[in-house]
């Protein structure tokens, strides 16, 4: 069959917004352009987009990603969004939090509630979502080493409020690989953090079906410096690694990988991230069906969210940002996101305040409303230009993934793990943007504000957030409150029954985790538990 | 003929975003310094072992996460009640209200988001500038450059 007669059937399924599909002029105009037998959005392989009708049956979902000081604090600004017609929430965590340390660890000195909520205990989260009803919002949880002891506490909230597992919604980043390679929030070494990983998606698998247990995110590879078809190829190979990992504890691909979303950077190449989406949705496709057997077509269909490129904004005239994170979002729509975070102009300062985190949410509302993009399904399709250079990103996709397969004698999983520890990743992200940055150096490339164009870096920097050292104090004080409250002697024993289960590779280890934060042991001392078992993991010598 | 600046260049606390550390390192390579890197999750007592075992002129300290008001001043502390002379430059996000908080506290320099390579180095040496003057704490060896070090 033809591509445009499977399109026109999916097109005629799916319910449409109503609105006007037609320009600013008048001029009406059709939901998808091309030839009949040229790719089409919403069949596969996907390229121009995962629907059929894209935008014109919804819009994306515009996400904004928050978080600081205590939990008390997050929860006040969870209502209000609530009580102004949100239904997501996006929850981030402070450091020591990421990093599986309680707040009075020593390590966290400083850090506590700084860049997002800190969460020590299970009381810390029933704090975090108290007189919010779990069964109705979609909650997503930007956490990745420690994210199977937070989904445990948000399962264990459910249960005591009485909101049943099926009902909870919500998205855990839990993408443990792309720590090794970029962001480096790692704690246990790969093999048992991949154990945790395919534990999650398999107790989410039979008790939570609403949830998404992975989001695979390329964005903090690019932010470390990886030039667009690293980004790509990287973490379309960690996601090949779940699902390697996933079939082999014995689950259906089918029944977890419709599950699976992405979460890719916006950079201020224009064509250039426009091609990347497009190309990764291709590869994800034709791998999941010729390569791994999936059949749902959900399972073919890569989905993904976008957030602009913070290393793009500059802290020099920081109100150019502005116009980077539009062009960014802008590349991030017509590349054809289900989602999207706008940067705020002051991020390269500070946390941002709440005026530039609304110019930010107005930045997606200017592209949704006002610039009509949003009336037709991959606008830039059948360009020259565009097709040619999805052409090539996925070229020099596919070449990274073979190599990365190579290295795992024909299995991703193995791939990934021995790059990792051999300091592939690391070096071939180094190198790039070592060589972006001497690009910079020697004004090949001109980063307004920073090597050129630098009169006005004098004026007065904007007003931005400070978050004031009480929130560590009240922090501490509330955690001491909980430990001498609790039973000590149980918390014990569920950190003992826990250990036991870590050293027996069969057993998934969610049920000890949600006993064990039920008895209100610490993040900590769940972490360090595990680590007797696991072990901990350093990075190799620098390459 | 002076000896080339030795330069540590380490990050403090639980933050992970170490891109710009490593390219700071490689910058400071270029211009001619000797640099250990000892990359991520480092205390003020680890800084101050390595600062004494490789004998640094200068510490570079990479930031990001709004723990340099706590972080920084400890390692300026740490490495003088070590009998260490060696200047701290710090690099990262540090608003602007932070810079004199933290020259008071005994830190040389503070380079911002955006800052150039000429502009890492210069502060760079600069700090340091004022240690290599001076005579060796302790009969000053140069050390061949540990391995995993060199930028290949």
């Amino acid at each position: 069959m033809p591509q445009r007669k499977r399109w026109q059937r999916e097109y005629e399924q799916t319910p449409r917004r109503d609105a006007d599909f037609e320009t600013l002029s008048g001029v009406p105009v059709e939901p998808v352009y091309g030839p009949t037998d040229a790719e089409h959005p919403g069949v596969f392989p996907y390229t121009r987009g995962p629907y059929a009708s894209m935008f014109r049956s919804k819009l994306w979902t515009m996400r904004q990603f928050a978080g600081f000081g205590t939990a008390e604090d997050t929860n006040a600004r969870f209502k209000e969004l609530l009580r102004s017609g949100g239904t997501g929430l996006s929850t981030a965590f402070d450091m020591p939090t990421l990093m599986g340390r309680d707040s009075d660890d020593p390590l966290a000195v400083g850090e506590v509630g700084k860049a997002g909520v800190a969460i020590d205990t299970l009381a810390d989260m029933e704090e975090l979502f108290a007189d919010i009803d779990l069964g109705s919002v979609s909650t997503s949880m930007t956490i990745n080493s420690p994210a199977a002891i937070v989904l445990a506490m948000y399962i264990a909230v459910a249960d005591e409020t009485g909101v049943d597992r099926s009902a909870l919604g919500g998205t855990l980043q839990n993408d443990i690989l792309k720590e090794y390679q970029a962001q480096k929030e790692y704690i246990f070494p790969p093999r048992p953090s991949m154990r945790l990983v395919s534990d999650v998606v398999a107790f989410c698998s039979a008790e939570l079906p609403r949830w998404h247990p992975i989001s695979i995110s390329g964005y903090h590879i690019r932010e470390a410096g990886s030039t667009a078809a690293q980004e790509l190829a990287f973490t379309l190979g960690n996601g090949f690694a779940y699902v390697e990992s996933a079939v082999a504890a014995g689950l259906d691909i089918d029944q977890f990988a419709p599950r699976l979303s992405f979460f890719f950077n916006a950079h201020i190449d224009f064509f250039e991230e426009i091609a990347k989406y497009r190309a990764a949705r291709r590869i994800w496709a034709t791998w999941m069906r010729d390569r791994y057997g999936a059949t749902d077509e959900r399972s073919l269909k890569l989905r993904f969210h976008t957030q602009t490129a913070g290393v793009s904004l500059t802290a020099q005239q920081p109100e150019v940002n502005i116009a980077r994170v539009a062009i960014e979002a802008l590349a991030g729509v017509l590349g054809g996101t289900q989602s999207l975070h706008t940067d705020s102009f002051d991020e390269a300062l500070a946390l941002p305040t709440e005026k530039a985190a609304r110019i930010a949410l107005r930045t997606q509302q200017v592209i949704a409303e006002e610039t009509g993009v949003v009336h037709v399904a991959d606008p830039l399709g059948g360009s020259w230009y565009i097709e040619e250079l999805t052409d090539e990103i996925e070229r020099q996709g596919l070449e990274l993934l073979a190599h990365v397969d190579e290295m795992g004698d024909g299995s991703m999983l193995e791939g990934t793990i021995e790059g990792i520890e051999q300091g592939w990743f690391q070096s071939e992200i180094g190198d790039a943007s070592y060589r972006f940055q001497r690009k910079m150096n020697d004004s090949r490339w001109i980063l307004v504000g920073a090597n050129g164009y630098t009169e006005g870096n004098e004026d007065d920097p904007p007003h931005t957030l400070y978050i004031d050292d009480a929130v560590e104090e009240r922090q501490l004080k509330h955690l001491a409150d909980v430990k001498q409250k609790r039973d000590d002697q149980r918390v014990a024993a569920s950190l003992r029954s826990l250990a036991d289960a870590a050293s027996r590779s069969d057993e998934n280890l969610m049920p000890h985790l949600i006993g064990a934060v039920g008895h209100c042991a610490t993040i900590g001392e769940i972490v360090h538990a595990l680590e007797g078992v696991f072990g901990t993991y350093t990075e190799g010598a620098w390459r | 003929m002076t000896l080339p600046l030795r330069v540590l260049v380490a990050k403090v606390g639980l933050d992970g975003h170490d891109r710009g550390a490593r390219v700071v390192a490689r910058m400071l390579r270029d211009a001619g310094m000797e640099v250990i890197y000892a990359g991520l999750r480092q205390t003020p007592e680890s800084i101050v072992e390595t600062a004494l075992q490789e004998d640094v002129d200068v510490v570079g300290l990479s930031m990001h996460n709004a723990a340099h008001r706590a972080l920084a001043p400890r390692v300026v502390e740490a490495l003088r009640s070590a009998g260490l002379d060696c200047s701290v430059v710090v690099g990262g996000v540090v608003p602007d209200s932070d810079i004199e908080f933290l020259h008071q506290r005994g830190v040389a320099a503070v380079l911002g988001p955006g800052a150039s390579a000429e502009a890492v180095a210069e502060a760079v040496r600069s700090a340091g500038a004022d240690r290599a003057d001076r005579p060796p704490l302790n009969a000053r060896s140069r050390h061949p450059p540990a391995t995993g070090e060199d930028g290949t």
